[in-house]
């Protein structure tokens, strides 16, 4: 171990990044992804759904304080939480396929790290100019203009983070109220803390930290790592045909000119010919730039393209690279895709399956049974009816039992319920068993209850026992 | 195609100088902000134990300077929960007894209060499931047997003043015919008899025709001659399947001998009118309440 010498910094200045404007395919795409999924965030919690006049008419809302959360026609109620964990899970699956077939396609173009800093960059374009005039402003002393051009900048820039962190708090309460209650100050300080939290966090995440998160706070690049194999697509470098490097036209010379474009247009600030990196997020932008100068020097496109591992090797024996199609279509992507599908299939038929009346009846247990004065066994149940309509709905009960049962509802004359329109109720329902019949005498006997909708043909029912005298255990 | 691949030197990486065995350490300088942010929260952290509680003492912990107190937002939110129910809580003190269960909001409030009274001060007799403990002398409160009544207003009085506790209580005593030598032992077994007789149970028919005489002398006024009971004196219902102290032989003759005398407190000096008003409510929709 040498101790003559110092140990070098463990830290370092982060070193700014100035990403080059460029055209192609792959930023076009990037264009069009960033406007679907900004709309998608912003205009989302202003739709407008009619579900009566008992619940919100938000098209999708997450009603933490009630507990529901409702998309579309779609109502989701506390006790079907499954769906959302469902959901989920359908996410983490889709992240795994699309990782698998194109490497770190959610990094390059769907993650809101991505979509943001790209925004935040147009943004600096517009006010700061292109790579070199940004270059510049950033090496000059402090002067009017610089003041003036960050101020503006960062103003931007804020504004941009608001409207992120405004947008998020609408989807968990009506959106048109909350914005007026918001700029009246009437709305709940956890409204204000939230909008501030989330518009501090996108102004740094995106105008400053930029590819310091991806780099070193977010845990999602390792993980990918784990879903990659050799038939995995990535961006990278044909070296077997760009090196060595240099200048055009000269004997021995590839084809890669070090024009050094694909690193000026790289957000992460990394130069792809050193191969594919940790801190690569695969956005394509490296391959718009090098096929646009290949395009004016008259080689062929695609130096930087997407291929596999194991096309290099196909490429440097001289063979054609196999076909995308023959890349994506693999034992693990369709592995992948059948837990996905079979996930959502399961989630979709749950929904149309799923009954409008939801029963629970629940022996009570303290005390199993009650003597009554004649020598009779009474069983209490505990039954929970949730009417998901938007109308009041009236419930028949009935009971049937090999043996003879008696049924009487707590506080209400006669075997029908009214249950108001989204509520849950519970009703202490009666079965008693006549002093010396079988159900009275015997330790358990099988019941089911039955619930039918007034005016409706929905009937559903629920399975019980009912606890005799042999049922003592004390 | 390059006739021969050249190989890239690959890109130099510092080492920190570290090596053991050969085996030397990268050095990828992380962010110096990053450093900044960790001495940030140290700072951060130090202000939080001034500002809040933190360190433990020998009694308690420093109190912080802005006076954060978890068990004053207890009671913060305790007064916040009382202040909301005042409204329905004047309700129901005010409410008819009997009109409780017609307004949907009122019982709601009122059997959730009432369930929760119960299992802070009844439970501890009667069972947590108001079940009692049967043979013991603690009622179950969920049958349709009741020694001073089960309407809403009887109810309500029993907990109010309690049986047997103080001046206003619900009051009776029943004599000790075996203990006070009112009976002798003949006469106790042969009556014993008879009452086993009035509920169906097994019995010996000859001593209990004895016994049917000591009963009308000694024991119908209170009991009534077919042994129904008398709710106006707490006389329990002899004919019937419920047995506080338990039916059997022994248990009766027992009962005879010596009386009991159960009790139980009163609870106006402990609970509010509406909270006595909730739990005569909830015990009365047990499955008992007439």
């Amino acid at each position: 171990m040498s101790d003559t010498e110092s140990p070098p910094s463990l830290y370092a200045a982060r070193e700014p990044v100035f990403p080059r404007r460029v055209k192609g395919a792959f930023r076009t795409m990037k264009w069009w992804i960033m406007a679907v999924t900004l709309g998608i965030y912003y205009i989302t919690p202003w739709l407008r759904w009619d579900r009566g006049p008992a619940l919100p008419d938000q098209a999708v809302l997450v009603d933490l304080a009630n507990r529901r959360f409702f998309f579309f026609m779609i109502e989701i109620w506390p006790h079907e939480f499954y769906f959302v964990a469902g959901l989920l899970i359908m996410a983490g699956l889709g992240l795994f396929l699309f990782t698998s077939a194109a490497g770190r396609v959610w990094c390059g173009y769907a993650c809101p790290q991505t979509v943001w800093t790209d925004l935040f960059i147009l943004v600096e374009r517009w006010i700061e100019g292109d790579r070199n005039a940004r270059l510049r402003l950033h090496r000059q002393k402090w002067n009017g203009e610089k003041v003036r051009k960050r101020a503006v900048k960062w103003t931007v820039w804020f504004l941009i983070g608001l409207a992120t962190g405004g947008a998020w708090i609408f989807y968990f309460t009506d959106a048109p109220t909350l914005l007026r209650d918001l700029v009246t100050g009437e709305a709940h300080p956890v409204a204000y803390t939230t909008m501030l939290i989330l518009t501090l966090t996108t102004f740094f995440f995106g105008g400053f930290a930029r590819e310091q998160i991806c780099i070193y706070a977010c845990p999602w690049p390792r993980i990918q790592a784990a879903m990659m194999d050799e038939d995995t697509l990535t961006i990278a470098y044909r070296d077997w045909r760009g090196e060595p490097r240099g200048k055009q036209n000269v004997a021995g010379n590839g084809d890669c000119i070090d024009c050094m474009a694909c690193v000026n247009v790289c957000p992460m600030g990394i130069d792809i010919r050193d191969g594919q990196q940790m801190a690569c997020i695969t956005c394509g932008l490296c391959i718009d730039a090098c096929n646009d100068v290949m395009d004016k020097i008259g080689k062929p496109r695609d130096l930087i393209g997407y291929l596999a591992l194991t096309d290099e090797t196909r490429e440097r024996a001289g063979l054609p690279p196999k076909s995308v199609w023959a890349h994506v279509f693999r034992v693990r992507t369709m592995l992948y895709t059948v837990l996905w599908a079979g996930i959502g299939i399961g989630l979709i038929v749950a929904l149309f399956l799923r009954s409008p009346i939801d029963v629970n009846v629940t022996p009570v247990r303290n005390p199993t049974f009650v003597t009554l004065a004649d020598g009779s066994i009474r069983n209490a149940y505990e039954l929970r009816l949730r009417n998901m309509h938007g109308a009041d709905a009236e419930f028949t009960l009935s009971v049937t039992s090999e043996a003879q049962l008696d049924l009487a509802l707590e506080g209400v004359e006669g075997l029908t319920v009214t249950v108001p329109a989204n509520q849950t109720m519970s009703q202490r329902v009666y079965l008693t068993a006549p002093a010396g019949s079988n159900a009275a005498e015997e330790d358990r006997t099988r019941v089911r209850f039955w619930i039918a909708e007034e005016g409706t043909t929905n009937r559903v029912h629920h399975d019980t026992l009912f606890n005799g005298k042999e049922n003592r255990h004390d | 195609m390059c006739a021969k691949p050249i190989k890239k030197e690959p890109r130099q990486v510092e080492t920190t100088g570290h090596q053991w065995d050969g085996i030397e350490e990268y050095n990828n300088p992380l962010p110096r902000w990053w450093v900044w942010v960790f001495y940030a929260t140290i700072v951060w952290g130090i202000g939080y134990t001034i500002a809040y509680p933190a360190w433990p003492l020998i009694k308690e912990a420093t109190p912080g300077l802005l006076g954060a107190s978890t068990r004053a937002d207890v009671k913060a939110e305790i007064k916040a929960f009382d202040d909301a129910n005042a409204a329905i809580k004047e309700r129901l003190i005010s409410a008819d007894l009997d009109a409780i269960g017609a307004d949907p909001e009122l019982a709601a409030f009122a059997s959730r209060a009432g369930a929760a009274v119960f299992r802070t001060n009844c439970s501890t007799c009667h069972g947590s499931g108001a079940a009692g403990f049967e043979g013991k002398g603690y009622p179950n409160l969920l049958d349709n047997d009741w020694l001073w009544g089960g309407t809403m207003e009887d109810i309500h009085l029993t907990i109010t003043h309690g049986i047997r506790h103080n001046d206003d209580s619900r009051y009776s005593e029943m004599p000790k015919f075996g203990a006070d030598g009112i009976l002798d032992e003949t006469q106790v077994a042969q009556v014993v008899e008879h009452v086993l007789s009035l509920s169906g149970q097994e019995h010996d028919a000859a001593l209990a025709a004895e016994g049917a005489t000591i009963y009308l002398d000694n024991c119908s006024s209170c009991h009534m001659e077919d042994g129904s009971g008398e709710r106006a004196l707490g006389a329990p219902a002899l004919n019937d399947q419920i047995w506080l102290y338990g039916g059997s032989r022994a248990a009766v003759t027992e009962s005879v001998v010596n009386a009991r005398f159960g009790v139980m407190p009163n609870w106006n000096e402990r609970l509010s009118e509406d909270a006595i008003r909730a739990v005569a409510f909830y015990v009365h929709g047990l499955g008992g309440g007439e």
